[in-house]
């Protein structure tokens, strides 16, 4: 380490060169893992064609990758909005991930706090159970979800302001457990109660990307770009924030107000993505860990990092939820929490020894 | 290195700090000149702590405090960021967070929302790194860092501020003597170099007559004595305040050296 301290340039240059490593390292993990994406699949479509086909999209290039039509369908039908719709959700769960884990400055907050998972579940379940029709060509269940993903956030974080005073970070996440608890009491009895769609409810509840042409992309996009971009200019004050109130205020920075408005870009993104995915888990928590590990905690690169690998991440899960069985497909959260919940118990062992 | 603007002065005037019902701060007026080094002393629970964070403005208090020229008002959040730093008693160090990214926090007051440091965040830092011989260090994890290690690094983060005053609470309460030493004669050095007004709170009264030119004694609360080394520090005072017997010496440049005897019984 301070080998590498030795090239540092009179400028801290030498650092940002690493950051852009690290950052290349990413953009490459979500190309390949795009065109991996792309390229697997019940139809063999060999992958220098894929490759050449994508190419072929990008502006300024003219690539000629001979495929049928119908392969070009699969292409841009069937399989690129999923691989979209991948990168997009693990970027949220792992951005607003690394958010809430430096917001709360606890190294084991995700985006399932808060009451977003719970509150998402029982909008998913209503609309699935009162069998709502399409609106404008769109799927109710994600926006039935959405919006109950955002109540239970701003029940938690209503529940925890008493007379106009913000309660501790600690305040809010057991606020968030309470109205989680709520809500998961309430999801269950509506589910209870009509037991013909229960199937349909746990496949909704263990996470996937199924996806109808391009619609679910881009009903995700809008909130998709409000948190991306709300997270990355954030990525100063959450550094700030994680030297305690006190000393974040005497650096200049109202704390208070940081908090929640880093929280209300991040709940926006991850109640976007829950609600078009259902619940994947371990995303937020395993990802913006490993970022850590390897590029520092410094959220100038822990932010970024998340985005761009929690989409990769995701975006590989589906591919093996996609053909560990094939031709049936794995539930995509079981693929994460299979990954996810025994790094999450190294961590906690971690910070137990320490 | 951009110096930091002229050097300039702080006070409280009739500060009072009520903590759960029981006054911490009773009425103190205190006035430290632009440039100086002053150091509030006083027996543990004397209030030291509590009069620096009236300063930096984490503590709400009755009566004013001033920053600066005479009729500003007391800034708060960035601004006042921008013309004072604290090194705090007992920092909190974000897990993991490597020396050049913590110091960077220090730009915080200087900097807008936006996603990368600028070239020149970048250039203060490193040449705050350079002068504190931290550069080595920079990619290391502070919390990897020994203690004294460590505390040069809090400070480094102040002095990344660039602000006229730097408020240093206890900055030496978990050093050996040796790193005592040695972040005080740094802190002497960087204050004649950058023209800094210095306020502090030492509860070691063996160093504190050699670094300060004035000293604010603090007991329960109450501002007791205030004036420069040679004329606080006597026997008669400590004895009076910290109930100890001490012998103090005084050289040719009025600083003062603190023995402190044994008590023994009989």
């Amino acid at each position: 380490m301070t080998s590498e301290a030795g090239r540092l340039n009179p400028d801290g240059g030498g650092r940002s060169l690493l950051g852009i490593r690290w950052l290349l390292a990413g953009v490459g993990a979500v190309l390949v893992s795009a065109v991996i994406g792309v390229a697997t699949g019940p139809v063999a479509i060999p992958l220098g064609q894929v490759i050449r086909e994508l190419l072929d999209r990008l502006p300024l290039l003219e690539v000629d990758s001979s495929l049928s039509a119908a392969d070009r369908a699969i292409v841009w039908d069937l399989r690129a909005p999923r691989v979209v719709l991948g990168l997009l959700v693990g970027a949220l769960l792992a951005g607003s991930g690394a958010a809430y884990q430096g917001v709360f400055r606890n190294p084991l907050a995700d985006p399932y706090l808060l009451g977003i998972a719970a509150g998402a579940g029982l909008g998913a379940t209503i609309a699935i159970v009162a069998e709502l029709r399409d609106v404008l060509g769109v799927d109710p269940v994600p926006l039935v979800a959405f919006a109950g993903a955002l109540m239970a956030v701003t029940a938690a974080g209503t529940l925890s302001v008493r007379r106009g005073r913000v309660g501790s970070p600690t305040t809010l996440i057991l606020a968030g457990v309470a109205v989680a608890n709520f809500f998961t009491a309430i999801q269950t009895f509506v589910q209870q109660q009509n037991s013909e769609t229960l199937q349909q409810v746990f496949a909704w509840i263990l996470g996937r990307l199924s996806t109808a042409g391009w619609a679910e992309v881009r009903l995700l996009l809008p909130y998709a770009a409000v948190c991306v971009v709300g997270l990355v200019l954030a990525v100063g004050p959450l550094d700030v924030l994680a030297v305690g109130d006190e000393e974040a205020s005497t650096l200049g920075l109202r704390p208070r107000a940081a908090r929640r408005a880093i929280l209300a870009v991040a709940s926006l993104g991850a109640a976007a993505a829950v609600a078009v995915s259902g619940l994947i888990g371990f995303v937020g928590l395993v990802v913006p860990h490993a970022v850590r590990l390897v590029a520092g905690a410094s959220h100038r690169r822990v932010i970024p990092l998340s985005l761009l690998f929690g989409g990769a991440f995701l975006a590989l899960a589906d591919v093996v939820a996609r053909t560990v069985q094939a031709p049936a497909e794995l539930p995509i959260g079981v693929i994460t929490a299979f990954v996810g919940a025994p790094f999450f118990l190294v961590i906690l062992r971690r910070q137990m020894a320490s | 290195m951009s110096n930091p603007a002229t050097a300039i002065g702080v006070s409280w005037s009739g500060v009072s700090v009520d903590l759960g019902g029981r006054t911490v701060v009773d009425c103190v007026d205190l006035e430290v000149a632009a440039g100086s080094w002053t150091t509030v002393v006083g027996p543990n629970g004397a209030g030291k702590t509590t009069l620096l964070r009236v300063l930096a403005g984490t503590v709400a208090h009755s009566g004013t405090v001033r920053v600066g020229p005479a009729r500003t008002s007391e800034p708060s959040g960035r601004s006042r960021a921008r013309l004072l730093a604290v090194v705090p008693q007992h920092p909190v160090i974000p897990p993991g967070m490597q020396v050049f990214d913590y110091a960077l926090l220090g730009r915080s007051p200087h900097q807008g929302l936006r996603f990368s440091a600028s070239a020149t965040d970048r250039r203060a830092t490193a040449a705050v790194l350079n002068r504190l011989d931290l550069t080595p260090f920079s990619d290391r994890a502070v919390d990897s860092l020994s203690g004294g290690e460590r505390q040069r690094v809090v400070v480094a983060r102040a002095l990344v501020q660039e602000t006229p005053v730097l408020v240093l609470d206890e900055p030496t309460s978990f050093l050996d003597l040796g790193h005592q030493l040695e972040v005080l004669e740094l802190v002497a050095e960087l204050r004649s170099e950058r023209d800094l007004t210095v306020v502090g709170s030492l509860h070691d009264l063996s160093v504190v007559g050699q670094f300060a030119d004035r000293i604010a004694v603090l007991d329960a609360g109450r501002l007791v004595a205030d004036g420069r080394p040679a004329e606080i520090l006597t026997p008669e005072l400590i004895a009076r305040h910290w109930g100890v017997d001490a012998r103090t010496e005084v050289d040719d440049e009025g600083a003062v050296t603190v023995t402190v005897h044994r008590r023994r019984p009989g």
